[in-house]
C-alpha cells in the first residue's frame, strides 16, 4: 500500500512537472473547490440545534429558553421544518409574542402536537 | 456617547458595566490602518500609517524626538486571563503601544458546550466568552480606540459545537474578528465531522454579513505536529479547504484570512524552511488576506529566546508580506501571560517592522536559485495531497484514514496522523436533514430557506430580527450569583480605586512578582537555592520559571516568580515633587544677566569625557547654547585644578563628571570638592554640579553639591538648575 502511494506520488508529480506556476494554481483551487462540494452540500441541506439556536436567538429569544425549546423541537422530530419556523406557528396559533410561544414550547411540549 | 478618557486616570470598571443593557456596537465589521506618507524628523518612510494620537513610543524614540511609526499591518495581541476585567485594563496597555487587535481566549472547554453561556463566570486559561463580557470589553475598547485615535478589531473564536450561536452572539455584539475553521473542530476537538462543517457554514454566513473577518486554523497544524516544519504541503491544503469552503459560503475573499506561522525555529536553519513556505502560500493564495503568527511550538522558558525567533518570523512577514502581525507572548512558554509580556510581545513586531520598512525596496527574493525549487516542491506536494484525497473518496474518508497532520513529509506517513471516526466525536448524529417546508424568518440564513414569496428581507415575518434590530436582542446580566465580576470587582476594590498598591502580572492585586539572579552553582543545586533565596526575600509560593546554565559549573541564571501579601499604602508615599523647568527665555536673559561662565572637566583618575562634552556643547544642546561660555579643563582633571581654574577665570559654576564609582570614588570627589571651595572661603559664590552614571540629585546633595545629574541630562537640565540657584542666592 504505501510503496503503491508512493509510486502514485511520483506519477502524479510527473505530470504536475508539465505546469506553469499558473496553471499549478489552477489545478490547486480547482481540486480545492472539488473537496469541499459535500461539505457545502451538508451546510445547503441539513441544519442542527446550534444551528436552530441561533435562529432563535436572531428572532430575540433569550440564550436559555433556546436551550430548551430546541431540545423540544428536536423530540419532537421538528428541527427539519426550522425551529423558528415552529416557534412562529406556536406564536400565530395562539396569538402570543415569539418570546412567549418560546417559553411555552421549552416548559410544554405538547403545544407541538398538530402543528405541521 | 462613549466616554473620553483622561490618559492620567485608570479605566473605571465599574463604569463601563453600567447601563451595559443599553449599549450597542457603534460599528460592525473589521477596520485596516489608514496609510498614509509618513515624514517625520528626517525620515520618510516607505510603509506607514497614520500615527497614534496618544501612544508610548519605543524606548530609543527619545533620540528620535519620540516618534512612534505605525507600521502598515494590523497588529494583534492575544489577551485573556480568565477575568476580562483585568483583561481590560491590559487591552488599554497594548493599544498605546500599537496593538489594535485585541484577541480573547476562550476558557478552557469551552469548544464542547452546546449552547450560549451567560454572565461573568472565571475563567481557566481564557475567558468564557458571554454576552455580558464581550459587551464589556467591546464598549471598554470603544473608549480605548478614541484615546489611542485608531480602530481596534476585537477578536474571539467561533468555533466548538456551538459555533453558529456564538457567530450570531458576535454579529450582534460587534465583534471585528474571529477564527472560524471547522477542520480545526474535527481535528483538535474532536467535534463530529459532519456536524462541524454543517454548523461551520451557518457560522461563515453570519460572520460574511456582519463583515467579521475570519481567520483559520491551519497554524494548529504547526503546533501540533512533532515536527512543524514537515507538515508543510499539508498546511497549503487545510488553508485551501477553509478558503474554499468560506467562499463557497458567501465570505468575500478579503474578509479571509490565512492563520500561518513560520513552522522552524533556531537552531534549526529556519529561514530554508520558512521562506520557501511562505512564498508558496502567498503564491496561492494572493486573492486572500494574511495573518502571520509567530511561532510558539519551540518557545521555552528563556523570554529573549523566544523574542529572538518573533523577530525572524516578523523578518519573514516583511520579506514576503503580512496584512495582520500576530503576535505571541514571549512568557507563552513558563506561564500564563502577564500584563507586561503582551507589551513586550508587541513591541517586538513594532520595532521589527518599523527598521526593515522598505524592506522590498532594498531587498528582492531570489526566485531563480534553491528557493525556487523549494516553493515549486511544496506546491506540487499539496496539489499530490488533494488529488489523493479526491481520489480515496474525499475529505471525510481522509480525516477517518488518518491522513492529516501526520508528522511525515507528504507523501511518506508516520502513521501518528490525527484520525476521527464520522461516527464519532462530541455532537454525532445531531444533524438533521432540513425538510422540504424548512423555514428560518431571520436574516443571514445559509442553505435551503422556504420563506413565502414576496418578503423583502425573511426577517419581514416577524417584524425585524436582532441584526436588524439590535433593541431585540435578549440581555442576560448575571447567572451565577457565586461566580460573577461584582463579586471580584468588590475583592480587588482597594488595590483599583483604593489607596493599596500592590504588585500585579495578570490580576488586580495577585501580588506576583518575578526576582532574576545569578548563582555561581550547578543547575540542580542552583534551582533548590533559588527558592531558598527567594523564601529570605519573603516571597510566598516561590517558583523556579527559568533556569539557565552559564555554564556547567560555574554558575545558572535564574528566574522566580513568588507572591507578596503585603501592600503599600500610597498615602505613606514621599514622591519627590517633578522638577520645574524655566522657559528658554528666562534662562537665557537669566546667563546674560551675569555674564554666565563655568569651568569643567571629569575628575580624578577618570578619562570619560563624552557626557560632559554632550552637556556643554552647542552641538549636543550643551549649555552654551543658552550663552553659557565655558572652560573645559579635560580628564583626570586634579579637584585642586578645578577650583584655582575657577578662583583665574571668575566663574559662577563649577560642572564636575565622574563616572567611576569604585570604592565610593564619585562621593570623595564631590566632598572634596565641596571642602575644598570651603576652605577657600568661596562656597558661596559657587555653583557645584556633578554629573556622572551613578550620580542623582540626592547623592549630590549629601556631598555638598547644589546638585547632581544622572543618565539622560541635557545641557538644559543643568542650566536650568543653574539659573534657579543664582535666582534662589538672590543673584539674578
Amino acid at each position: 500500500m504505501s510503496e503503491d502511494r508512493i509510486k502514485k506520488f511520483e506519477n502524479r508529480r510527473k505530470e504536475l512537472e508539465k505546469m506553469t506556476d499558473e496553471q499549478l494554481k489552477s489545478r490547486f483551487w480547482e481540486l480545492c473547490q472539488k473537496v469541499v462540494e459535500p461539505m457545502v452540500d451538508y451546510g445547503k441541506n441539513y441544519t442542527s440545534p446550534s444551528i436552530e439556536r441561533s435562529v432563535l436567538l436572531r428572532m430575540g429569544i433569550d440564550s436559555p429558553t433556546t436551550q430548551g425549546a430546541v431540545l423540544r423541537i428536536n423530540e419532537a422530530g421538528l428541527l427539519g421544518k426550522g425551529a423558528g419556523h415552529v416557534v412562529l406557528k406556536v406564536s400565530d396559533k395562539h396569538k402570543i409574542t415569539i418570546r412567549e410561544a418560546a417559553k411555552r414550547i421549552a416548559e410544554d411540549k405538547t403545544v407541538l402536537e398538530g402543528l405541521f | 456617547m462613549t466616554k473620553i478618557l483622561d490618559p492620567k486616570k485608570k479605566l473605571d470598571i465599574e463604569e463601563i458595566l453600567n447601563n451595559l443593557e443599553d449599549y450597542h456596537p457603534r460599528r460592525k465589521g473589521w477596520t485596516w490602518r489608514e496609510k498614509t506618507d509618513y515624514k517625520v524628523e528626517k525620515f520618510h518612510f516607505k510603509d506607514m500609517t497614520k500615527p497614534l494620537k496618544n501612544s508610548v513610543p519605543l524606548p530609543a524614540s527619545k533620540y528620535f524626538n519620540f516618534i512612534d511609526p505605525q507600521p502598515t499591518p494590523v497588529i494583534t495581541t492575544e489577551i485573556a486571563s480568565g477575568r476580562f476585567e483585568d483583561d481590560i485594563r491590559r487591552m488599554r496597555m497594548a493599544a498605546w503601544h500599537g496593538a489594535d487587535h485585541i484577541m480573547v481566549i476562550r476558557t478552557t472547554g469551552q469548544s464542547h458546550i452546546d449552547g450560549l453561556l451567560e454572565g461573568t463566570p472565571e475563567g481557566v486559561g481564557g475567558v468564557p466568552i458571554t454576552r455580558k463580557q464581550i459587551r464589556a470589553s467591546r464598549k471598554a475598547c470603544d473608549m480605548i480606540e478614541d484615546e489611542v485615535g485608531r480602530p481596534i478589531n476585537f477578536h474571539s473564536y467561533v468555533s466548538g459545537v456551538a459555533g453558529p450561536e456564538v457567530a450570531v452572539l458576535f454579529a450582534e455584539e460587534g465583534i471585528n474578528g474571529a477564527h472560524q475553521d471547522p477542520q480545526y473542530n474535527v481535528l483538535y476537538r474532536n467535534v463530529n465531522m459532519y456536524r462541524s462543517f454543517t454548523d461551520a457554514a451557518s457560522a461563515k454566513k453570519v460572520m460574511a454579513d456582519a463583515r467579521i473577518f475570519q481567520i483559520d486554523g491551519a497554524h494548529n497544524a504547526n503546533a501540533t505536529a512533532k515536527e512543524g516544519w514537515s507538515v508543510m504541503p499539508e498546511l497549503l491544503v487545510q488553508h485551501g479547504i477553509n478558503c474554499a469552503f468560506s467562499a463557497a459560503c458567501g465570505m468575500p475573499k478579503d474578509q479571509i484570512g490565512l492563520s500561518t506561522v513560520p513552522p522552524c525555529a533556531p537552531p534549526a536553519p529556519k529561514l530554508w524552511y520558512d521562506l520557501p513556505y511562505a512564498v508558496a502560500l502567498r503564491d496561492f493564495f494572493k486573492e486572500y488576506k494574511f495573518r502571520a503568527q509567530q511561532n510558539t511550538r519551540y518557545i521555552e522558558a528563556d523570554i529573549e529566546e523566544a523574542t529572538r525567533t518573533h523577530v525572524i518570523d516578523t523578518l519573514i512577514s516583511a520579506l514576503t508580506h503580512a496584512d495582520i502581525q500576530s503576535t505571541i507572548t514571549p512568557d507563552e512558554g513558563r506561564n500564563v501571560p502577564w500584563h507586561y509580556n503582551n507589551i513586550r510581545g508587541i513591541e517586538t513586531a513594532k520595532q521589527t517592522l518599523v527598521a526593515l520598512d522598505g524592506i522590498k525596496q532594498l531587498i528582492k527574493i531570489d526566485r531563480d536559485g534553491p528557493l525556487g525549487e523549494m516553493v515549486r516542491d511544496l506546491k506540487e506536494r499539496a496539489i499530490c495531497f488533494l488529488e489523493e484525497m479526491l481520489e480515496s473518496g474525499g475529505y471525510f474518508f481522509a480525516v477517518e484514514k488518518g491522513f492529516f497532520v501526520d508528522s511525515a513529509r507528504y507523501p511518506e506517513r508516520n502513521g501518528d496522523g490525527i484520525a476521527r471516526d464520522g461516527k464519532g466525536g462530541v455532537g454525532t448524529g445531531s444533524i438533521v436533514e432540513r425538510e422540504a417546508d424548512y423555514m428560518a424568518p431571520v436574516c443571514s440564513v445559509f442553505g435551503k430557506n422556504n420563506l413565502p414569496a414576496g418578503l423583502k428581507k425573511p426577517c419581514d415575518l416577524i417584524d425585524g430580527c436582532t441584526l436588524c434590530k439590535p433593541e431585540k436582542i435578549f440581555y442576560l446580566d448575571e447567572i451565577d450569583p457565586n461566580d460573577n465580576c461584582n463579586l471580584r470587582l468588590k475583592k480587588t476594590e482597594e488595590f483599583r480605586k483604593g489607596d493599596k498598591i500592590r504588585p500585579e502580572v495578570e490580576w488586580a492585586g495577585d501580588g506576583t512578582v518575578l526576582i532574576q539572579l545569578f548563582l555561581p552553582e550547578e543547575i540542580e543545586v542552583a534551582r533548590v537555592a533559588a527558592l531558598e533565596v527567594a523564601k529570605k526575600m519573603g516571597l510566598n509560593e516561590p517558583e523556579v520559571i527559568n533556569a539557565q546554565v552559564m555554564h556547567p559549573s560555574e554558575g545558572t541564571f535564574l528566574e522566580v516568580k513568588g507572591k507578596v501579601d503585603f501592600s503599600i499604602d500610597r498615602k505613606s508615599l514621599k514622591i519627590p515633587p517633578k522638577e520645574e523647568m524655566l522657559s528658554e527665555e528666562e534662562i537665557r536673559a537669566g546667563i546674560k544677566k551675569v555674564g554666565f561662565k563655568v569651568v569643567a572637566g571629569t575628575v580624578g583618575e577618570d578619562e570619560h569625557s563624552v557626557g560632559l562634552r554632550e552637556i556643554l556643547d552647542i552641538k549636543h544642546g550643551g549649555i552654551e547654547k543658552y550663552g553659557v561660555k565655558y572652560h573645559y579643563l579635560g580628564t583626570s582633571v586634579p579637584i585642586g585644578k578645578m577650583v584655582d581654574a575657577a578662583i583665574e577665570t571668575g566663574a559662577q559654576a563649577i560642572l564636575i563628571s565622574t563616572i567611576i564609582s569604585h570604592n565610593d570614588v564619585h562621593r570623595k570627589n564631590m566632598r572634596k570638592l565641596d571642602e575644598l571651595c570651603r576652605e577657600k572661603g568661596i562656597r558661596d559664590n559657587l555653583i557645584l554640579i556633578c554629573g556622572g552614571t551613578q550620580v542623582t540629585r540626592e547623592i549630590a546633595r549629601e556631598c555638598g553639591m547644589d546638585d547632581g545629574f544622572g543618565r539622560g541630562t541635557k545641557g538644559i537640565h543643568v542650566v536650568n538648575s543653574m539659573v534657579k540657584t543664582m535666582k534662589a542666592k538672590g543673584k539674578i
